[in-house]
């Protein structure tokens, strides 16, 4: 017992809690994908950006004396999401938008969303140094521990409340998604114009529009990942860009411009991190009692050290794009 | 007055010009078939007309108002609707949220429009939740016309109807097109079946090399030995 509640702690708790993160990171990517056919980079800076709004807002509240029961950062969520969408929608009409209307090909609009990154990421350092800063300088992280010693178990599970929140709210967020692109008008909309953008516009989609929705839905569930993130390590003007290509890896798992398929894409990639580097000799140790000493088990026995975390979203990836191109969801090839 | 009237219309894709002075006029009771060899400019004619290519000269009078070079998001609210002859359904979407995307430029309640649709096409009523991507070819053009004509249209434009369809549908398409003409909605088609399509045809146009070579009603194109002799085989 005690070796499972170890293998929730260490797999399932944070597999998901990386696996929500991902996910919503991979929503954005793989909506901007469907609607505008070119691979966003600066997403990373989206939910960075994102991150450091909602830092702003948590210390401006804090300095207020506003309180609350939860974590100040997912109070100030809503705000620095609002905040973030508008930024998005800036950076598409300063950037990307002349780049459209001289009829760019998407390699340079990714080219340009490189240059968009590298800028973003140079005005945080600007500011914000290259230090890193917590959440929780002025509050403290609840963590709460489930003792389970009535089934057996030495160890509890352990879930901070962030992580707790994180998974809820990203629970939340993929619903309300679901909702949009499947009731209402203008996501229904989206969907066509992923679907066959000639076709949209040939019916009247207002195209122009569909295309700052998405930038909105981008960077709100940017800012939602970023904001989690930092919530739940720390916040640092290299927060996303370290897990882009995760996050990518994410988006064509699960079919470039396929919602679903990213969050599934996003899940799997976060368990399988998780798992790839799960310490399997705590489970397995009481064999320990049974194997011969020759066949003792190390210390520690993962299928890929903690440093090469990384690379196990890169075999998923190549996998992937070897045997099913398209993704899980069967999207766009390219 | 005529519903849309084309005069001297020239246009391209940049670079020369494809069409050099189209002359098309159609009545809110006409069936408007254009016809002609391959590169005659036949469906840069409608694409034209629907704002996807610059129009440099000449003018497009629809409503008598001019809308050439306006966009599709100002001329479906016009009245104005064009069914592509490819890729003209979305494939991921349901039968019934292709016809919803026909009507996006609606703001009343299209339930009554959307029960003409499914009236007219019984088939659709039943794959209403299928994906329009699993329907066979004929049934896909039922949905792409059904979606051109959720706006309401005063004048439908479709671009090779019949293209790739067993004779069954081709007579089938024909005949809901008639159908659609009598319930008050103008036509403008381009068609390969030329012979078939110009007989129920109240004005036809013979285009090539982007021009009107010859213009009268459908039976009079086809009882043209000329018309016959160079553009409808013989």
């Amino acid at each position: 017992m005690t070796e499972l509640i170890f293998f929730i702690n260490q797999v399932v708790i944070s597999g998901a809690v990386l696996g929500c993160i991902y996910a919503l990171g991979a929503v954005g990517i793989t909506l901007v994908f469907g609607i505008l056919r070119f691979a966003h980079f600066a997403h990373s800076e989206l939910m960075t950006s994102g991150a450091f709004f909602a830092f702003l807002l948590a210390g401006a509240f804090a300095a207020w004396g506003i309180t609350a029961p939860i974590p100040m950062g997912f109070v100030v969520l809503p705000i620095a999401m609002v905040i973030s969408a508008i930024f998005a929608l800036g950076i598409d009409k300063g950037f990307y938008a002349p780049l459209r209307k001289r009829g760019a090909k998407p390699v340079t609009l990714l080219i340009a969303s490189i240059g968009v990154t590298l800028m973003v990421q140079g005005l945080i350092r600007l500011f914000f140094g290259a230090g890193s800063y917590s959440f929780f300088e002025t509050e403290t992280k609840d963590v709460f521990r489930v003792d389970l010693s009535a089934f057996g178990s030495t160890r509890p599970l352990v879930i901070t409340e962030p992580q707790l929140l994180m998974i809820v709210v990203t629970a939340l967020s993929v619903i309300a998604l679901h909702l949009f692109l499947t009731r209402s008008r203008l996501g229904k909309a989206m969907r066509a114009m992923a679907d066959n953008a000639d076709l949209a516009q040939v019916s009247g989609i207002n195209t122009a529009l569909v295309v700052r929705v998405t930038w909105i839905i981008a960077g709100a569930l940017g800012c939602m990942a970023g904001t989690m993130l930092a919530l739940d390590v720390t916040l640092k003007p290299d927060l996303a860009f370290n897990i882009i290509i995760p996050i990518f890896a994410a988006a064509i798992v699960g079919g470039l411009g396929q919602a679903y398929g990213a969050i599934a894409g996003g899940l799997l990639i976060g368990f399988a991190e998780s798992l790839a580097v799960f310490n399997w000799t705590m489970v397995l140790r009481p064999l320990n009692a049974i194997l011969p000493e020759w066949l003792q088990l190390p210390a520690t026995l993962a299928f890929v050290p903690t440093e090469y975390k990384l690379t196990v979203a890169f075999v998923i990836l190549v996998v992937t794009l070897l045997v099913r191109p398209t993704g899980i969801f069967k999207g766009a090839s390219s | 007055m005529a519903l849309i009237e084309l005069k001297h219309v020239v246009g391209g894709y940049g670079g020369a010009p494809i069409l050099n002075g189209v002359n098309i006029a159609i009545e809110p009771h006409d069936i408007g078939v254009i016809v002609g060899p391959n590169g005659a400019g036949k469906s840069t004619t409608l694409k034209a007309i629907f704002g996807l290519l610059k129009v440099t000269g000449g003018t497009i009078e629809f409503g008598g108002e001019n809308v050439a070079n306006s966009l599709p998001d100002r001329l479906v609210p016009k009245g104005l609707s064009f069914v592509p002859q490819e890729k003209n359904v979305f494939t991921s979407m349901s039968v019934e949220e292709n016809l919803e995307m026909g009507a996006f430029t609606r703001k009343d309640d299209f339930r009554a429009t959307m029960a003409w649709v499914y009236e007219m096409f019984p088939v659709l009523a039943e794959k209403r939740r299928q994906p329009a991507g699993e329907l066979s070819g004929g049934q896909r053009q039922m949905v792409a016309m059904g979606r051109a004509l959720m706006s309401k249209p005063r004048l439908l434009m479709l671009d090779e109807p019949s293209a790739g369809l067993s004779p069954r549908y081709v007579i089938e398409i024909f005949e809901t097109i008639v159908r659609v003409n009598k319930e008050g909605v103008g036509i403008l088609m381009v068609e390969q079946n030329a012979r078939q399509a110009l007989a129920f045809a109240s004005k036809g146009f013979v285009l090539a090399s982007g021009q009107n070579r010859f213009t009268g009603t459908g039976p009079e194109l086809i009882a043209d030995p000329e018309v016959a002799k160079s553009f409808l085989g013989g």
